[in-house]
């Protein structure tokens, strides 16, 4: 095995699961991402309230980190797979998907599967494939 | 503190999402294209965080009464896997795999003004509404079950 580390990918990730477990330790919260957004909707001000900083500090890493070399994708990188029908289309399906499934990548890939929920292994597994054969039928069919 | 936490733990989500390259949509095809020139180092995203979630969580966070700064953890309370949570991951698959987003990189990229970013968050919240409206709380129906 000669395969390199992708230590940046592995970096990003340790940074990821730290913030996810700061914010169920400290606060008691899931860091889900789809189920952030849907709450940050909420009529119940405190909930809404905790969920709109979660993502602003989201939107702030986004907008500075270019500042340090790190990119963030822009229209002309976008353009070849990503057009703005297919944009529509798969946000409409992740938004109600992760709606009915009560989670993403995010929840159920990480806070729930690192809490061996079997709900959470069992939804990850399930998108994890539909993306896979997604993928595939896309770009090889 | 509570809401000093919640924006310092989303920023450091952020920047997870941008260190990572979990944010462009081509590195995540590249990862989903296990057929094609599959590029594997994104399974490392997931492995990191939980490298850093698990032990955190079975160490730490099982032996607390409650979180440090609330009075309660708010866990997702069900453990029936049924047809909603199967249908659901598959259509959230589907997209992923479509766009190479998920929510997460999807809402750290925002700023960007990328035109497609954009119309898929724009486009996910309004799915997310949509189901939130049709399960909102009524007279029982399979739906809220």
């Amino acid at each position: 095995m000669t395969f390199p580390i992708p230590w940046d990918a592995l970096f990003g990730g340790m940074l990821v699961g730290a913030a996810c477990l700061a914010l169920l330790a400290l606060n008691g919260r899931i860091a889900g991402i789809s189920g952030i957004v849907s709450g940050a909707l909420s009529s119940n001000v405190h909930e809404a309230q905790w969920r709109g900083l979660f993502l602003l500090g989201m939107v702030s890493a986004g907008i500075l980190m270019p500042f340090i070399g790190f990119e963030l994708p822009n229209d002309t990188n976008l353009a070849p797979t990503l057009t703005p029908m297919i944009a529509v289309l798969a946000g409409l399906l992740v938004g109600i998907g992760t709606q009915l499934g009560n989670g993403c990548t995010s929840g159920h890939g990480i806070c729930g599967m690192g809490r061996l929920s079997k709900r959470s292994i069992v939804a990850t597994l399930t998108f994890m494939s539909a993306a896979f054969v997604t993928v595939f039928v896309r770009l090889h069919l | 503190m509570f809401r000093l936490v919640a924006l310092l733990s989303g920023f450091i989500f952020g920047v997870g999402m941008m260190v990572s390259g979990m944010v462009n949509p081509a590195k995540v095809i590249g990862f989903l294209d296990v057929f094609g020139q599959w590029d594997p180092s994104l399974a490392f995203v997931m492995g990191g965080a939980l490298l850093i979630f698990v032990p955190g969580y079975f160490l730490a966070i099982r032996q607390q009464q409650k979180p440090i700064l609330a009075d309660q953890f708010c866990l997702p309370k069900t453990r029936k896997i049924d047809k909603k949570l199967i249908g659901g991951a598959l259509l959230f698959g589907t997209g992923w795999g479509l766009a190479g987003l998920c929510p997460g990189p999807a809402i750290t990229a925002i700023g960007s003004g990328a035109l497609p970013i954009s119309l898929f968050v724009i486009s996910m919240l309004v799915g997310i509404r949509l189901v939130a409206y049709l399960q909102r709380p009524r007279a029982p129906s399979p739906l809220n079950a």
